[in-house]
């Protein structure tokens, strides 16, 4: 835009042609937002078409087998369910006390400190499989050799979500403003005091949102478990933290291999059972952050 | 506070006689250090000290933030700290209770007596500085807890032992907020106005039984009445408390100080850092009447701001 | 001075500074919470040496240049066969149309909520690309394998129809499923170009078309970047889609109706057979891993380096 075109069109009403741009890029917007949104209502629609009929409390009672008409994921749902659990009991104290240490006490002047950001950073962009690898080498066989069990399952997992958790209990922390941080320690509040009474009950509920979406990725979560050997055929709930188990993303992928129809409509149908999980732990989420939201 | 109108007296006449005021070096780097001036001596005479400030350089990450300051600070006065922006002022306050501490790059060199001990002595714990040093905040900054439980948060983290309730009731007495507050002390300190929020600061300040206060621009956010509300607060708790204010507000500095210290800015050789030092250091009434510089002449009447 | 009642609480009030006595308590706290924090740092320690010491093995076996210049990939037929080339191509074939869909759409999703959107709309669009973002993978691989491949089978029009396996619906659909991280982060970059630069364009008569793409876009491009680096990053990574809607034959090819294996989608095969620990099939989930994990690596230092430096310019 040279300077006398730009100034002729201050003064007259707007071009035509800047119009009709203005128009089409708007529209090309809008379109590149509805691409995402009507993908969305796709899947949606479709796993709803493909596993609803099939989608009843014998998904929830039966355990898998070999006839696609009696098959369930009760062994699935409860693994998941033990999977979480502990995940969410490793990785929650674990994540957020990273978090504190490096907001609150590391100093960034120190390069390690500095390495230690960038790693978290780069981990929570490490492929999910790499994780898998991880467990593998180290939990399942190798130095822990805990075998293909919930425990080896769930630390690698916890693993995989760490960084997620950290990340996102950092930004609720650093939410909670300088001001109160320095109001608490002049009067004399030692810094363990301070986090303890001030920063960490303004910073709960955006950890809380972080934590909840860090776990529903967890329980999304199919490679790094299909690596460590959860395909096999599992028709018994987990028991303990060294029983054999599958989680559902994995029962329905095994589902989704398999050729006959019937079976793509069972994953569906556990898929159905996966998405309520997830909704409502994202609408759980959602939900926090807008009602705990605290305006400083 | 009897003796205070003719102690007020006894200043005027020792003005009358100050050598400062005659014969002007404008070269002159500071006025008055601690030992300098008649007047200062029959101050120090007169009245303790809470702070004396020998050389004290504050630096951020190695570059010096303020110079060279050296000045005292003494009992039972307000004690301005004046100067334009960006000339260490808040950086000098918040060494008066080892606030810098939390910076990890600062460093204090020279050396801060509180009373007659060095505030930045190593076996000296920060936390107990800030327990007997209380410090107030350009904008007010309550707990997002009810205002009873704000009061009370420096004594029960300080282990205070006593009545909590005596105690909430003498911090609000004292900062002249107990007939506003005492309705609502479970209610949510972010339901009170700016001005009730910032005397509330400083309540919960004097809750933990301080001996100086430290306030940083304390009505910089406020309207015209809160600040005169604080204004009147100050020379009250005067009478109990020494207290040192960084402000923008000359008139402020003017109408409440016994004491002002006047900080200009000095760019270093490349022209990048901005270094602080304290040109001026005297009796409130003397900087504003008759600076003995000509700096702190040219920013107390407006010239340079 | 008169002592007044008030006086009281300052007279009594100890002048004395305690001297520091060492808060074990707190010194144990902060250990704890380093602790905590070098998790992560022996999580990558682990991936390294996981990775590292198998691959070494490998390389003992196969050199560098048969893994990387042969053209066939049959580890575990005899004769084998460590050519991981089909692999990569694969990788790079689908992140290719998967980066066809995140790049422009998630763009232009950014630019919308960021310079058009009401923030009512906002509030509204954003959570349903949160959910989006949150769907599992292998949701998305059963909607390729599905829906979006037999739809591409029919309107297909060149060449052969793309196969019941095959690169193109697997790339598309991952291309939706990275959307929402390209426009998550090329709408924070945006956010962060200030307010005086638009005000500033807008007053010399630019239009709303040519305030945001002009004046907004450039200032924020690093940031913007970041989010397509990152979107190549995680397409590399992503194992799910590929192994449920691409297939699991290593194939020479940039054709995208093909069937091919990805890096990723060999690594989970290979670990769905159960190798025994210690044989070449072990080994090469390891060689494969470690190239896989190079390239990522490398992507996402280049997006969190662009992150910084928008930062630098506006934080």
């Amino acid at each position: 835009m040279s300077t006398p075109e730009a100034a002729a069109r201050i003064v007259g009403s707007q071009p035509l042609k800047d119009r009709v741009q203005g128009q089409l890029f708007r529209f090309a917007l809008l379109f590149s937002l509805a691409i995402g949104i009507l993908s969305l209502l796709t899947l949606l629609i479709q796993v709803g078409v493909k596993g609803g009929p099939r989608f009843g409390a014998d998904i929830l009672n039966s355990f898998p087998s070999g006839n696609p008409d009696t098959a369930g994921a009760r062994s699935a749902i409860f693994g998941t369910i033990w999977v979480i659990s502990i995940v969410a009991l490793v990785t929650i104290p674990i994540g957020i006390g990273a978090a504190i240490y490096l907001e609150e006490y590391a100093n960034r002047e120190r390069w390690w400190n500095r390495l230690i950001e960038l790693n978290i950073q780069n981990l929570a962009a490490v492929p999910s499989i790499v994780y898998g690898i991880l467990g593998l080498a180290f939990l399942v066989r190798g130095f822990a050799d805990l075998g293909q069990t919930v425990l080896a399952g769930a630390l690698t997992l916890s693993l995989l979500v760490m960084p997620v958790v950290i990340i996102s209990a950092r930004e609720a922390i650093r939410a909670v403003p300088d001001s109160i941080r320095q109001g608490s320690l002049a009067l004399g509040a030692t810094q363990w005091q301070t986090i303890r009474r001030q920063i960490l009950p303004g910073a709960i509920p955006g950890m809380a949102t972080g934590s909840i979406l860090a776990l529903s990725r967890a329980i999304g979560e199919a490679a790094p478990l299909v690596l460590l050997g959860a395909l096999t055929f599992i028709t018994f709930n987990p028991e303990s933290l060294n029983s054999a188990f599958t989680v559902l993303p994995i029962q329905i992928f095994n589902w989704i291999s398999r050729p006959q129809e019937e079976f793509k409509i069972l994953a569906a149908a556990a898929i159905l059972v996966l998405l309520i999980i997830l909704l409502a732990m994202n609408a759980g989420a959602i939900y926090l952050r807008n009602r705990y939201q605290r305006k400083w | 506070m009897t003796d205070e109108a003719p102690k007020q007296h006894e200043r005027d006449a020792e003005r009358a006689v100050d050598p400062m005021a005659t014969g002007r070096d404008p070269k002159a780097e500071l006025r008055l250090g601690a030992s300098g001036g008649e007047a200062q001596e029959t101050r120090d005479a007169e009245r303790g000290h809470v702070f004396e400030l020998e050389n004290v350089t504050v630096r951020y990450a190695g570059v010096p933030a303020v110079r060279d300051i050296s000045f005292k600070v003494y009992e039972n006065e307000i004690t301005a700290l004046i100067g334009p922006s960006g000339c260490g002022k808040s950086t000098l306050l918040r060494c008066l209770n080892r606030m810098n501490d939390l910076v990890a790059t600062a460093t204090v060199e020279g050396r801060v007596i509180y009373h007659d001990q060095d505030l930045y002595a190593g076996d000296i714990d920060p936390v107990q500085v800030r327990k007997l040093i209380g410090m107030v905040f350009q904008k007010p900054n309550p707990f997002p807890k009810s205002i009873y439980d704000n009061i009370a948060y420096g004594p029960r983290v300080l282990g205070m032992t006593g009545d909590m309730d005596q105690i909430v009731e003498r911090a609000l007495r004292q900062a002249a907020l107990w007939d506003e507050a005492k309705d609502r002390l479970k209610s949510n300190a972010y339901g009170m106005s700016g001005g009730q929020q910032q005397r509330l600061c400083i309540a919960r300040a004097l809750a933990t039984g301080p001996d100086v206060i430290l306030m940083d621009e304390p009505c910089s956010a406020l309207d015209p009445i809160s600040t005169g509300k604080i204004e009147d607060l100050m020379l009250e708790l005067r009478k109990n408390y020494s207290i040192v204010i960084v402000t923008h507000n000359m008139q402020q500095a003017a109408r409440v100080s016994d004491m002002t210290a006047f900080f200009t800015v000095e760019l270093d050789e490349d022209l990048k850092h901005r270094t602080g030092k304290v040109v001026e250091y005297d009796e409130t009434e003397k900087i504003f009447t008759n600076p003995g510089d000509e700096r702190t002449e040219a920013y107390v009447t407006g010239k340079v701001g | 001075m008169s002592a007044t009642e008030a006086s009281a609480v300052s007279t009594s009030a100890p002048r004395r500074l305690e001297t520091a006595r060492p808060r074990y308590g707190e010194l144990l706290i902060q250990g704890l919470l380093a602790v905590c924090a070098l998790v992560s740092v022996a999580t990558t320690v682990g991936i390294v040496i996981a990775l590292l010491e198998p691959t070494i093995e490998f390389f003992g076996d196969v050199s560098l240049k048969e893994f990387f210049t042969t053209k066939e990939w049959s580890p575990l037929f005899s004769p084998p066969s460590f050519g991981v080339l089909p692999l990569v191509t694969a990788t790079l074939t689908i992140t290719f149309w998967a980066l066809l869909v995140c790049i422009p759409f998630g763009l232009g999703a950014a630019i919308y909520l960021s310079e058009y959107a009401q923030p009512r709309t906002r509030s509204v669009l954003k959570p349903v690309l949160e959910v989006l973002a949150g769907i599992p993978t292998v949701v998305y691989g059963f909607f390729a394998l599905t829906f979006v491949t037999p739809i591409l089978q029919d309107i297909w029009f060149v060449g052969e129809k793309p196969q019941v396996f095959n690169a193109i619906s697997a790339g598309l659909v991952m291309g939706i499923m990275i959307l929402p991280t390209v426009a998550s982060l090329a709408e924070d970059a945006m956010a962060a170009v200030p307010q005086d630069l638009r005000a500033g364009a807008f007053a010399l008569g630019g239009t709303k078309f040519q305030v945001s793409t002009r004046v907004v876009v450039p200032a924020a491009l690093s940031g913007i970047v970041a989010g397509f680096v990152l979107g190549i990053s995680r397409a590399i990574g992503e194992t799910m889609i590929v192994l449920i809607a691409a297939g699991g034959t290593p194939n020479l090819s940039f054709n995208p109706s093909e069937a091919m294996q990805t890096m990723t989608a060999f690594i989970a095969a290979a670990g769905i057979g159960d190798q025994p620990t210690g044989s070449v099939g072990y080994k090469t989930i390891f060689a494969v891993g470690s190239t896989l994990f190079v390239m990522t690596l490398v992507m996402n230092m280049v997006s969190i380096r662009l992150v910084r430096k928008y930062r630098e310019v506006y934080e």
